[in-house]
């Protein structure tokens, strides 16, 4: 409410750049097409359709491969988008930033290869926020090394207990906390840079998983003083089939390869091999050139708009959702409203499953969505099996959030 | 025809025989992890025959109007006809179009049905995909 007052005439020219998202303008039968599943995937402006086929049209080639000036232009177009990325989180040099194919492979990694020196008993610290990127790996760890997890609780608005994660840091050797930067389901961040410095106090790395943040707030890597990082383009108005895993070099460098393959190693003969450098070491096959060319051409298209602005406008939209869907009777807001909210917002409401909701919802071209949204210890904490969720992004109005209000009231009383 | 017509509102709104059997023959749920859906379905056998039926569960309308309709269905049918209604013949119960999006919900009553029958039958529990018309 607040923010909205103090709006700068800077303030973003939202008609245009819905104008710049060529899928924002059709209709679903009668209804425009209103996308508040932005948590899910963000729709993508023309600049990143234009530069992935101008990538095509003009530079394909295999990368690193090929003797030929195609070839160059190849390679140097997926490095121009390995530094962007660097420069777009502060990582120290680019050789920082591993391409995966989603935050999802990009925790695996994690798990999989940095874990590799874990031990049965060594302990591995998640909160009942995360998504189940965050938490299957770190599952599988524990039936195949015998690790142990200790879970963050959360009170009734999702904050994390701080005195739970000081109890666990203190009584036991965590070797890694991975955190979520931002709540899928609940839009609220921890307190990320006191978290962070807890455990490195206590002798214990973080990994962050921005997948959802990383569209919404300016992420630092080396002010968070985070150890390793990881989101997903498609959030972020890029391409879907790439993700970044940004980590410390040092780390990364102490890691072995995932996948073996072309790209990842030094020499090969019959009975050996070595890997290679980093990030090439992670980048085994043939890489996904043209969506890096993308989700670089994604982060320049977000990057021209201040960040204050997006997020004052994003914010906005949240609360005009929050004071608008608190006037429908049996609604409940996980975690109740809050001004600190970013990104998503989950609700229940009673009479009607999330999914017959979104179902009458999308028929009149409104997207959200229904379940657990890969989070059911978020879920069973609120003893909810399933919720509605709302997310925005930069091209959502004010307006669509009212038709959304206009919808529910609708749709509702055959349900009661 | 629309998916939320007025006989799925009414089974949704009043479902029948939505109690537990105080005697029954066999128990089984099914779920929906994807949705939270899920279903627990109680059968009362004499001999080879359905007697009662009874359910309990929670979830969106088209699983539970759908657990409602079959249960009606089923009060008087021997394992063998029980066990060889088809996603069709469900489909068919409901009277309404399910897209795919809304199949498995549609279908989940099937599934726990066909399970339950195994059960009592002491035959090991069929996956999601046997149930599934081809998806
Ligand atoms: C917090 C969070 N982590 C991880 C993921 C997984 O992202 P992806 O499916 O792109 O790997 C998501 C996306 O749903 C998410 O919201």
């Amino acid at each position: 409410m607040f923010q909205m007052l103090c709006y700068s005439p800077l303030a973003l020219d939202i008609p245009s750049i819905r104008r710049q998202f060529p899928i924002l303008s059709q209709r679903i039968g009668a209804y425009p097409l209103v996308y508040l599943d932005n948590a899910a995937t963000t729709q993508k402006p023309k600049t990143v359709l234009d530069a992935m086929t101008h990538f095509y049209e003009t530079s394909n080639a295999n990368p690193h491969r090929g003797l030929y000036p195609l070839a160059d232009r190849a390679t140097q177009a997926y490095e121009d988008a390995r530094s962007r990325v660097a420069t777009f989180i502060h990582a120290t040099r680019p050789e920082e930033i591993v391409f995966t194919k989603s935050t999802t492979e990009s925790i695996n990694i994690i798990a999989k290869c940095w874990g590799r020196t874990l031990r049965a008993g060594d302990v591995i610290a998640l909160s009942v926020l995360e998504h189940h990127s965050n938490i299957v790996p770190w599952l599988q760890l524990k039936e195949e090394r015998g690790i142990d997890i200790a879970w963050i609780d959360a009170d009734g608005t999702g904050r994390l207990n701080m005195e739970t994660l000081e109890k666990i840091l203190g009584e036991k050797h965590v070797k890694l906390l991975s955190l979520s930067a931002l709540s899928n389901v609940l839009g609220t961040a921890p307190p990320l840079q006191d978290i962070i410095a807890m455990a490195h106090r206590a002798q214990c790395l973080v990994l962050l998983d921005a997948a959802q943040a990383v569209a919404h707030h300016p992420i630092d890597v080396r002010e968070l003083d985070a150890d390793f990082l990881a989101f997903s383009s498609h959030k972020l108005y890029g391409p879907t089939g790439i993700g970044v895993l940004w980590g410390r070099e040092r780390l990364l460098d102490a890691m072995p390869p995932m996948l073996g393959g072309g790209m990842m190693i030094d020499e090969v003969d019959c009975d050996h091999f070595t890997f290679a450098e980093i990030p090439q070491r992670f980048e085994g096959g043939t890489p996904p050139v043209a969506d890096a060319v993308g989700l670089h051409a994604a982060i320049d298209w977000l990057t021209q708009f201040p960040w204050q602005e997006i997020e004052m406008h994003e914010r906005s939209l949240l609360t005009t959702a929050q004071n608008e869907l608190s006037k429908i009777e049996g609604l409940s807001i996980l975690g109740g409203t809050s001004q600190e909210r970013s990104g998503s917002l989950s609700f229940t409401l009673d009479g009607i499953h999330p999914h017959d909701l979104a179902e009458l919802l999308g028929q009149r071209g409104i997207c959200v969505r229904a379940g657990h949204h890969c989070a059911q210890p978020l879920h069973r904490h609120f003893a909810a099996p399933a919720s509605t969720r709302l997310s925005v992004a930069l091209y959502n109005t004010e307006e669509e959030i009212f038709a959304l209000a206009a919808a529910i009231q609708e749709i509702l009383p055959p349900f009661r | 025809m629309d998916l939320y017509a007025e006989n799925i509102l009414d089974h949704f709104r009043h479902p029948h025989r939505k109690a537990a059997l105080t005697r029954h023959s066999v128990e089984l749920q099914e779920k929906n992890p994807s949705c939270g859906d899920s279903l627990t379905l109680m059968l009362r056998m004499k001999k080879n025959t359905i007697e009662d039926v009874g359910w309990e569960g929670e979830g969106c309308a088209i699983s539970q109007a759908s657990m409602s309709i079959l249960a009606d269905a089923l009060i008087g049918k021997t394992i063998e006809a029980a066990q060889a209604l088809s996603p069709k013949d469900i489909l068919a119960m409901l009277g309404v179009e399910v897209g795919p999006r809304r199949l498995k919900c549609a279908l989940l009553s099937l599934h726990a049905l066909r399970n339950a029958l195994r059960k009592f039958q002491n035959l090991p529990p069929t996956p999601w995909r046997e149930v599934l018309p081809n998806a």
